[in-house]
Order: C-alpha cells, then sequence, then structure tokens
C-alpha cells in the first residue's frame, strides 16, 4: 500500500467541515430547552438537524477512507488573492463612516486590484477615478441611497 | 375565459409607460452585467437589488425579472461569441454556438437564439398563467405536514441536480437549514445561536451569503486562472438566417420549448438542466449527429429555448406554491420580502395586478429582449475587451454597495467578507454552494411546518406518512434519493452535471 491512508482527501475535509459545524450547532443547541415531539421547544429541531448533518459527515468521511475511493488531494490555497479580496470588502466597511463613500471606494478598488497578478498604480488609480465618479453619480445622485458621502470630519 | 380576463389585467400593468421603462432598465442592466464572464444572474440580481429598493412593488418585481432575463440572454451572448458562457446555463451553447461563430455564422447563432429564447419565453409564460389558477388552489389545501413534505422534495431533488457527490449536496441542504435556525426561535421568541449580537437577531441575511460565496471568492478563484478571452474578431454580419437553417431550428426550438417548460417547474431544475437535458435530446433525433460540436444549428435552437423555458416556469413554484426551487428563485423570496411581499399562494388573490402583472411583464421582457440585443451585439463584445484586472474590482465596488445598503449598515458586509473565506473553503472543496442557500431560505419555513404539523398529532411523528398527499411527495423524495444510488444512473448523471 502506497499513499496516504486518506485516499480522497477533498471528500474527507468535506466530511470534517460537516462533522464541525454539527458539533458545534448542537453544543450550542444544548442551551436551549428541547421540550417534547407535541410540543418543541426551541433546541428540538437544531438537535435533530445537528444529529443529521454529524451522520452525513462521517458517512462522507468514510467514504474518503474506503480502499475503492478516488485519490484526490486538496487544493492549494491562494492566500494572497484571498486576504487582499476580503480585506479590501472588510476595510470598505470599516473605513465607511470615519471616510466617507469616496475615500472608502478608493480603498476598496486599490486594496483589491493588488488581488491581480497584472497590477499597475496607474491603472489601478485610473480605474478608481472612474469607479468613483461613475458611483458617486449613481448611487448618491441617482438612486438617493443612504449613504455616508463626506469623511466624519465633516458632518 | 379567466385565464384570457386575467392576461388582460396583467398586460394592462405591464404596458404602463412606467413599467415598460423598468423593464427595459431591467432588460438593459441584466444584460449589461450578464455578458461579463464568471457574473451568472444571482450575483447581477444581487448587485443590481438596490436599484429596486425605491421603487413601487410591482415596478421593482417586474424591473427584477427584466434582469433576470436580460442575464440569461447575456450569458448566451458570450457563450456564442467568444466561449465563454455567462452562467452556467450557457454552458453547451458554447459548443456549437461558437463553433457557428468560428465559421463565421456568428450572427446567425445569435438570431436563432434570440427567436427560440422569444418562442420559449411567449409559451412558458402562458403555462405559467395557465397554471397558477389550478396549482395556487392546490396550495390552499396544503397544511404543515403537506408544505413540510414538499420542501423537503424540493431539498432532495436540488441536491439530486447539483453537481458532485448527492450526499454531499445534502450535507450543504443541513448545514445551510442549520445557519438559518440563527435568530429569534419563531414560536418562542428564544434567542438561538446568536451570542448576544443584535444584528444577528433577525437571522442570517441571503444577500451578504450569496455575494461572499458567488461574488468575492468566485472572484478570487478567478483571479488564479488566467484569463484568456479567445475573441471572434470578425463584424458579426447577416442576422438572417436561411431557409434551411429554419427548417433544422423550428422543431428543436419547439422541443426544447416544451422541455424546458416541464424541466423549470421542478424544484432544483431550471435553467441548468433543462438546456443540458435539451442538447443531448437534439443530438439523439438528429438526422446529422457527426455535426454536433462542429456547429450544428439545433445545438444552439434546442438548449436556448429549454434555458429561457425553464427559466421562466421556474417561477411558478415560487409564485405559487412560496417555494423557490433554485437559488435565483430564492433570491426573488428576498426581492419580495423588501418589499413586504410573503410569496406563496396569497400574492395572486391578495395582489392580482402584480401578480399578473409580473407575468405579462416576462412577455414584454423577452420582446423587448428580442429587439434590444441583436442590434446591441457589438456593445456587448466590447465589453469583454475590458481586461478581468479593471473588472473585478468594479463588480467588487457594486457587490460591496448592494450588500451595504440592504440595512444601509456595515454589518452586513463584514458577513459578506466573512463568507468570501467560506466560500473560496467551499470551493476549494468542491462542495456546492447553491444547496446551501436553499437549506438557509427554506430552514425557517421548514421547521415550523414540523413544528406545527408535530403539535396537530400530539407528538406522533408517522403523521407524514399516513396523509396520502405528504405520503406521496416524500415517496417521491425517496425514490429519487434510491434512483440515484443506483449505479447506472449514477454513472449517467455525472456525465450529465459536469461542466
Amino acid at each position: 500500500m502506497t499513499g496516504p491512508i486518506i485516499r480522497d482527501q477533498r471528500a474527507f475535509g468535506s466530511g470534517a467541515l460537516f462533522l464541525a459545524f454539527a458539533a458545534f450547532f448542537f453544543v450550542t443547541a444544548l442551551n436551549y430547552p428541547s421540550g417534547t415531539a407535541a410540543r418543541m421547544g426551541p433546541g428540538y429541531f437544531p438537535r435533530l438537524l445537528a444529529i443529521v448533518l454529524a451522520a452525513i459527515g462521517l458517512v462522507v468521511m468514510l467514504g474518503a477512507v474506503r480502499r475503492t475511493a478516488e485519490r484526490q488531494a486538496l487544493l492549494k490555497w491562494d492566500m494572497k488573492g484571498l486576504a487582499w479580496v476580503t480585506g479590501s470588502v472588510a476595510l470598505f466597511a470599516l473605513l465607511l463612516f470615519p471616510l466617507g463613500f469616496a475615500g472608502a471606494l478608493f480603498v476598496l478598488i486599490m486594496v483589491s486590484s493588488r488581488a491581480s497578478p497584472e497590477f499597475t498604480w496607474k491603472g489601478a488609480l485610473a480605474n478608481a477615478a472612474i469607479l468613483i465618479g461613475l458611483c458617486l453619480a449613481v448611487f448618491v445622485y441617482g438612486l438617493g441611497l443612504q449613504l455616508p458621502v463626506w469623511p466624519a470630519l465633516f458632518n | 375565459m379567466d385565464l384570457f380576463h386575467n392576461l388582460a389585467l396583467g398586460f394592462s400593468t405591464a404596458a404602463q409607460p412606467a413599467n415598460l421603462l423598468y423593464a427595459f432598465f431591467g432588460c438593459l442592466l441584466g444584460t449589461l452585467i450578464g455578458v461579463l464572464p464568471g457574473l451568472g444572474p444571482l450575483a447581477t440580481i444581487a448587485m443590481l437589488l438596490p436599484i429596486t429598493y425605491a421603487l413601487p412593488p410591482d415596478a421593482a418585481l417586474i424591473m427584477l425579472a427584466g434582469i433576470y432575463y436580460g442575464a440569461q440572454y447575456g450569458g448566451s451572448t458570450t457563450a456564442i461569441v467568444v466561449n465563454l458562457p455567462g452562467e452556467s446555463s450557457s454552458v453547451v451553447t458554447t459548443i456549437d454556438g461558437y463553433q457557428m461563430a468560428k465559421q463565421g455564422r456568428a450572427g446567425v447563432a445569435l438570431s436563432t437564439a434570440a427567436i427560440g429564447s422569444f418562442f420559449a419565453g411567449c409559451v412558458a409564460t402562458l403555462a405559467l398563467a395557465a397554471l397558477a389558477g389550478p396549482l395556487t388552489a392546490a396550495a390552499l389545501l396544503f397544511g404543515p405536514k403537506e408544505f413540510f413534505a414538499l420542501m423537503i422534495l424540493g431539498l432532495i431533488l436540488a441536491s439530486v441536480l447539483s453537481s458532485g457527490p448527492f450526499i454531499e449536496g445534502i450535507g450543504m441542504v443541513a448545514l445551510g437549514m442549520l445557519l438559518s435556525l440563527v435568530g429569534t426561535d419563531l414560536s418562542t421568541g428564544t434567542q438561538r445561536f446568536a451570542f448576544g449580537i443584535p444584528q444577528l437577531f433577525d437571522g442570517l441575511d441571503f444577500v451578504p451569503m450569496a455575494m461572499g460565496i458567488f461574488g468575492f471568492a468566485e472572484i478570487v478563484k478567478n483571479l488564479e486562472q488566467d484569463d484568456k478571452l479567445s475573441l471572434v474578431t470578425q463584424k458579426i454580419a447577416n442576422l438572417f438566417p436561411t431557409r434551411e437553417d429554419f427548417r433544422r431550428m423550428i422543431p428543436a426550438i419547439l422541443r426544447g420549448t416544451a422541455l424546458g417548460t416541464l424541466l423549470g417547474v421542478l424544484p432544483g431544475g431550471g435553467a441548468v438542466l433543462s438546456s443540458f437535458a435539451s442538447y443531448t435530446l437534439e443530438k439523439k433525433l438528429s438526422k446529422y449527429p457527426e455535426q454536433f460540436g462542429k456547429g450544428a444549428i439545433e445545438g444552439v435552437a434546442g438548449p436556448e429555448s429549454a434555458n429561457n423555458a425553464g427559466a421562466q416556469t421556474s417561477f411558478i413554484p415560487l409564485l405559487t406554491l412560496g417555494v423557490p426551487s433554485n437559488v435565483v428563485m430564492a433570491l426573488m423570496v428576498g426581492a419580495m420580502n423588501i418589499h413586504n411581499i410573503q410569496p406563496g399562494p396569497q400574492v395572486m388573490t391578495k395582489n392580482p395586478t402584480l401578480f399578473w402583472g409580473l407575468i405579462a411583464s416576462m412577455w414584454v421582457g423577452n420582446l423587448m429582449l428580442l429587439i434590444l440585443n441583436l442590434p446591441l451585439v457589438g456593445l456587448w463584445v466590447k465589453l469583454l475587451t475590458i481586461p478581468y484586472r479593471y473588472l473585478f474590482p468594479a463588480i467588487m465596488v457594486f457587490c460591496s454597495i448592494g450588500v451595504y445598503s440592504i440595512n444601509s449598515g456595515t454589518f452586513e458586509v463584514y458577513e459578506a467578507a466573512l463568507f468570501c473565506v467560506f466560500g473560496y473553503l467551499l470551493i476549494q472543496l468542491q462542495l456546492p454552494a447553491a444547496p446551501l442557500l436553499l437549506g438557509l431560505v427554506l430552514g425557517p419555513a421548514i421547521e415550523e411546518n414540523f413544528r406545527r404539523a408535530m403539535v396537530l398529532s400530539r407528538g406522533d411523528a408517522t403523521v407524514f406518512l399516513t396523509s396520502p398527499l405528504s405520503a406521496a411527495l416524500l415517496a417521491a423524495a425517496a425514490i429519487a434519493v434510491i434512483l440515484i444510488m443506483l449505479p447506472t444512473i449514477r454513472t449517467r448523471r455525472e456525465e450529465a452535471l459536469q461542466e
């Protein structure tokens, strides 16, 4: 026998994910009264569902170590791209009120643009200028969405 | 005739100048965004949702429906011209559509798709109008146990039809349902899984989750691959099919329409399944099967009619039973809730102008797409020459604003960022996200109906099997599960669903 015991690592990971969520929800649901089948409390259905999900997770994990399982490795994560994209969205949320709409958009566009391997400062700046102008015109003046347009200092 | 009376009411609503305008804008914007690679109808609708907030409910729904068809249509355009399906229901269109384009027949392929879609749209609208009454009447007979059984059937079918192993699809449904339990328990008022965070008392919102998974995480994935566009650069001339083209496309359109109309009603069905099924059927029936994959016009006409018919009839379960059959319809539930409309049998009785106006506007939207898209093809293709490095920040901007505007608050934006990481995890594990979102949307209703049914039966769970209607629905679900476990069907399904 060659290779790792876990033949299908992708499926094993999926099953483990199900099991982890099931355990989390089951344990948390223990805080809520369960009630009876005829008069269910808030904890009854979550526990039932968590048990179902745990069972599915176990079946998937067992299937992954079966001798007939297809060999499949986990895919490599692009941590940099994920960090730039996720980070830019979080920064937008964080800076929207302190910096105002235009400022937060600028940060969002510049930071997310870094995720592309073909990033250039000139291109990203030009893109930011166009998009900010468009968004101000459409969302603030056109649709009148409730947005903090100016930095908090000016309010 | 009641049907004609109702349709007349619908058309008088849809034909109001303001509503015509909204339908037009919906189609235009939907096509504009739908043409962009990697943005399917779901992300398109979610992005454009804030635009409809300020509108009255019927105008908002008419516009959303327009966006939906526009996005569908935009997807086929790119499939034909640049071999890039805008969304999964036009994947099969790339096979023969792009070959036709390479032979200099892009114009013919585009008008075939347009004619097929328009015809299918007309038939599906009639089917929707004809079925709405009887189905709504049936839905009013449904009690908690029947609704519970119906939703279980829907979720099972949705997992059967999603890509990847069936058991993992079911797992995603269960996970989505667990996530839907976050927030206030409606019958007791208890806060569940909220950990004292006030923004969670109303539960996890659908839109930030959909945006995180289908918008942001998808971008991370797309950036890993090099974007290489194989643009067909020659001018698109000669839109008109020849007589021979017509002779070959008409039967394909008729069959595609029939197939799509039927399959669209199925929970979990809709546009994607319809287009795949139609392609397989056309290839089987054709006198020239060897031409498939080399620019057979039936390979465009059939699937394009089928996906449009399916897209339209998938509104039937939503509008009559209140059960969304796929993720796009689940998003429609969210959109309707924003406008204080509870989808379900009562829409038709309480709000007939809205109901029939929406149906009539679907037909209007299809007509608009027919006259709007063919002349504008050149413009849509130009959009595709924008490099992805400029495009994806723009998508992120619109998604972020869309998420923010749900509650005018940043909490949802953080939520979307979190679900971006989660969505990327799902992509890396190749877990299907659509069943998760369906579980999230249907979870609360399933719990409520389950609890009610159990109260009525005094805790006797066999009630789901002793009532004939719910027993039949659950039996159908069980049959679907057994069928999927059979080895022959399993391999055929894997072949059909792989993209």
